[in-house]
């Protein structure tokens, strides 16, 4: 189509604000519209948006399509897609951006299909390529192991960014931007799943997403009693929540909520401490952007060691005690 | 009518094969094995195996498919899903399906394949697959044959017309529901997927799957124009700065990590 114009990104709201991923795409989004030197554009969704279209603009945006219908209120994945793609067809983007968290992974693809073209998800950066205007995108591929830079040979092209990725923008609320309210007008009957109970399993305290620092454990603790002890110990001392491998979480050793990785979180902590954690691709894909990564693994081969600054080669159970020991010692 | 479910499964290069296992051909844009380590079907597909199986031994009538589509097979290798319970085995052998990394070409033969083998109440798909770890083939698909999809789970029933599915969340799960026909991914936590039993195995020498291309299932030229473009393909440039902490024992070095955290103003 040749009047595909600018950015569109699909926002999200929680609690009545910009959820941090949008401040964040609005980021992203905002340093691609003024490469292309074209307009951004959000679209948030909801059965009532409040104030967030204030919010979006000065968190960068320069127009707000607000989405509205009953059916939003709990944002099916269903209702979503097919809202977002009638603002597409009003309005057609050059670019598209979703969060990679629950909804954006389901949705991006999904929308990309209906618009008949191609989407990239869990991308680590996107950026204009000057000669032609197509977004281009880096994606993590093969566990993480290698990276492949993508585009689309149309568009628009859909990309599902990463969080953390960047920082949002200073808020300005001086700045200014257009709202325009779209009313969806969906149809019930297009919602095929229900969802009938949600169940919350993770432990209480920080949020892994959130922590600046975590102590992360691996199958090299041998068990999941160390993970209730010398583990927990040194995480009380440093006032850290505990993540885990995935060798781990399959043992049955801690809940899913703990896994840290390709298929489970992304965190970026200041510092991120391992513990009998071997190091494979799949594991540090989720936690690559930890500033400081400390490891202590018996194996100085360990494929960890090329990922810390900072290395142990011993036995943890003599390390972690003596560790943590230390720790309170300094206060 | 027996319950029919559909099983997608892609074969992969072994995701656990060491880094010396493979290299990048930056040029070919691949990922391509030095070492002659057979492949594997994809762990997150193995899951989807087991699922179905659990409906089977669930259900009095319940007949599994697998549906698997790429440019050549090491039959010892897929042998393995039939091994382990299912009943038939549908292959899509083409070479024109070499290097595809196109999510929307892979969901078009596999659309195609299924509208092919006709009647199915429930598709089970891997949540990704892991060489292009692309986690959308199973989303396309449902869009393109109008179905419900319900992603990443960790329990997957068929109740009265119904799938109900554990999907599993940030912090938790929810219990998610749609009716048949669906389509549903699952992850490594449904758990293990059971080894093949000898009765089984038997069964399975018996099983000749049935094998497409492009053509069989209608497949055009056009279709197979990726809308995807791969520009690069490489290895992040890593510099290793790890610092060795040292003491006179395990417990020093310990220690003396603290204090270095402390001076560093991590802690
Ligand atoms: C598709 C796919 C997705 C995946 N997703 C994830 C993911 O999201 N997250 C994830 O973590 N993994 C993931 N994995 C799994 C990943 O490939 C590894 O198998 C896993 O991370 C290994 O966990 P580990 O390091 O705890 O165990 P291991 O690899 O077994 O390492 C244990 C380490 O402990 C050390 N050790 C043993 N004893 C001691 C001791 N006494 N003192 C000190 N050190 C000791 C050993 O030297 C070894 O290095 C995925 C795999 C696949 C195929
Ligand atoms: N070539 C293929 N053959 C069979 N199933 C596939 C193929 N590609 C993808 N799938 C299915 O789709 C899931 C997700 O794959 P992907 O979207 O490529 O990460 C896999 O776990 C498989 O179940």
């Amino acid at each position: 189509m040749a009047d595909e114009h600018g950015v569109l990104i699909a926002g999200e709201i929680q609690e009545g604000r910009l959820s941090q991923s949008t401040r964040e795409l609005l980021a992203h989004g905002r340093g691609l519209a003024d490469a292309l030197g074209e307009e951004l554009a959000v679209a948030l969704l909801g059965d009532d948006v409040g104030d967030t279209p204030k919010e979006a603009i000065a968190f960068g945006a320069d127009r707000v399509y607000a989405v509205t219908d009953p059916i939003l209120q709990d944002t099916p994945f269903d209702a979503y897609v097919t809202a977002i793609h009638k603002v597409c067809l009003e309005h057609p983007p050059r670019v598209i951006l979703l969060a990679k968290d629950d909804i954006g992974t389901e949705v991006g693809p999904r929308l990309a299909c209906r618009l008949d073209t191609a989407a990239a998800q869990d991308c680590l950066d996107v950026r204009i390529d000057p000669a032609d205007k197509r977004l281009i995108a880096e994606r993590p591929v093969y566990g993480g192991s290698c990276i492949a830079t993508v585009t689309c040979s149309q568009t628009p092209m859909v990309a599902i960014v990463r969080g953390k990725t960047t920082e949002p923008l200073e808020r300005d609320d001086s700045r200014q931007g257009e709202v325009v309210a779209i009313a969806a007008g969906l149809d019930p009957s297009t919602v095929k799943t229900r969802m009938t109970e949600e169940v919350a399993e993770a432990s209480e305290g920080v949020r892994l997403e959130d922590a600046s620092i975590i102590v992360a454990g691996g199958r090299g603790l041998g068990g999941p009693e160390p993970f209730q002890a010398e583990l927990q110990e040194l995480a009380d001392a440093l006032g850290a929540p505990l993540g885990a491998s995935r060798a781990v979480v399959d043992a049955g050793w801690v809940p899913y909520s703990y896994q840290i990785g390709l298929t489970g979180k992304t965190v970026t902590p200041n510092l991120y401490i391992t513990v009998g954690i071997s190091g494979a691709s799949q594991h540090m894909a989720g936690c690559s952007g930890a500033k400081v990564i400390v490891a202590i693994n018996k194996d100085a081969e360990a494929n960890i060691f090329k990922d810390a600054r900072y290395g142990i080669v011993g036995d943890w159970k003599k390390v972690l005690p003596a560790l943590t020991e230390q720790v309170k010692a300094l206060g | 009518m027996p319950l029919h479910i559909i099983v997608t499964a892609k074969q992969v290069m072994d995701p656990e094969s060491p880094a010396s296992a493979y290299r990048v051909d930056r040029e070919a844009k691949r990922v391509v094995p030095t070492a002659p380590i057979p492949p594997v079907i994809n762990g997150f597909d193995e899951n989807g195996l087991e699922a179905a199986l659990r409906i089977k031994d669930a259900g009095d009538d319940v007949k599994v498919t697998v549906l698997s589509a790429g440019p050549s097979f090491v039959m010892d290798v897929m042998k393995k899903a039939l091994s382990m319970g299912t009943d038939e085995m549908v292959l899509v052998q083409d070479d024109a399906l070499d290097g595809i990394s196109d999510s929307m070409i892979t969901a078009r033969v596999l659309a195609l394949a299924i509208q092919k083998i006709g009647d199915f109440d429930l598709i089970i798909a891997g949540r990704q697959a892991s060489d292009w770890d692309n986690a959308q083939v199973p989303l396309i698909l449902a869009e393109m044959l109008g179905l419900p999809c319900i992603t990443i789970t960790r329990k997957v029933e068929v109740k009265g017309g119904e799938v109900v599915c554990e999907h599993i969340i940030d912090n938790g799960y929810q219990v998610v529901s749609a009716s048949l026909p669906a389509v549903v991914t699952v992850s490594n936590e449904l758990g293990e997927p059971r080894y093949p039993n000898i009765r089984n195995i038997m069964a399975a020498a018996r099983k000749t799957p049935t094998t497409w291309s492009l053509a069989d299932i209608g497949m055009s030229e056009s279709d197979l124009a990726p809308k995807l473009q791969m520009l690069d393909l490489y290895v992040p440039e890593k510099q290793s700065q790890v610092e060795f902490i040292e003491g006179e024992n395990e417990e020093d070095a310990g220690r003396k990590l603290a204090i270095k955290l402390r001076e560093a103003k991590l802690i």
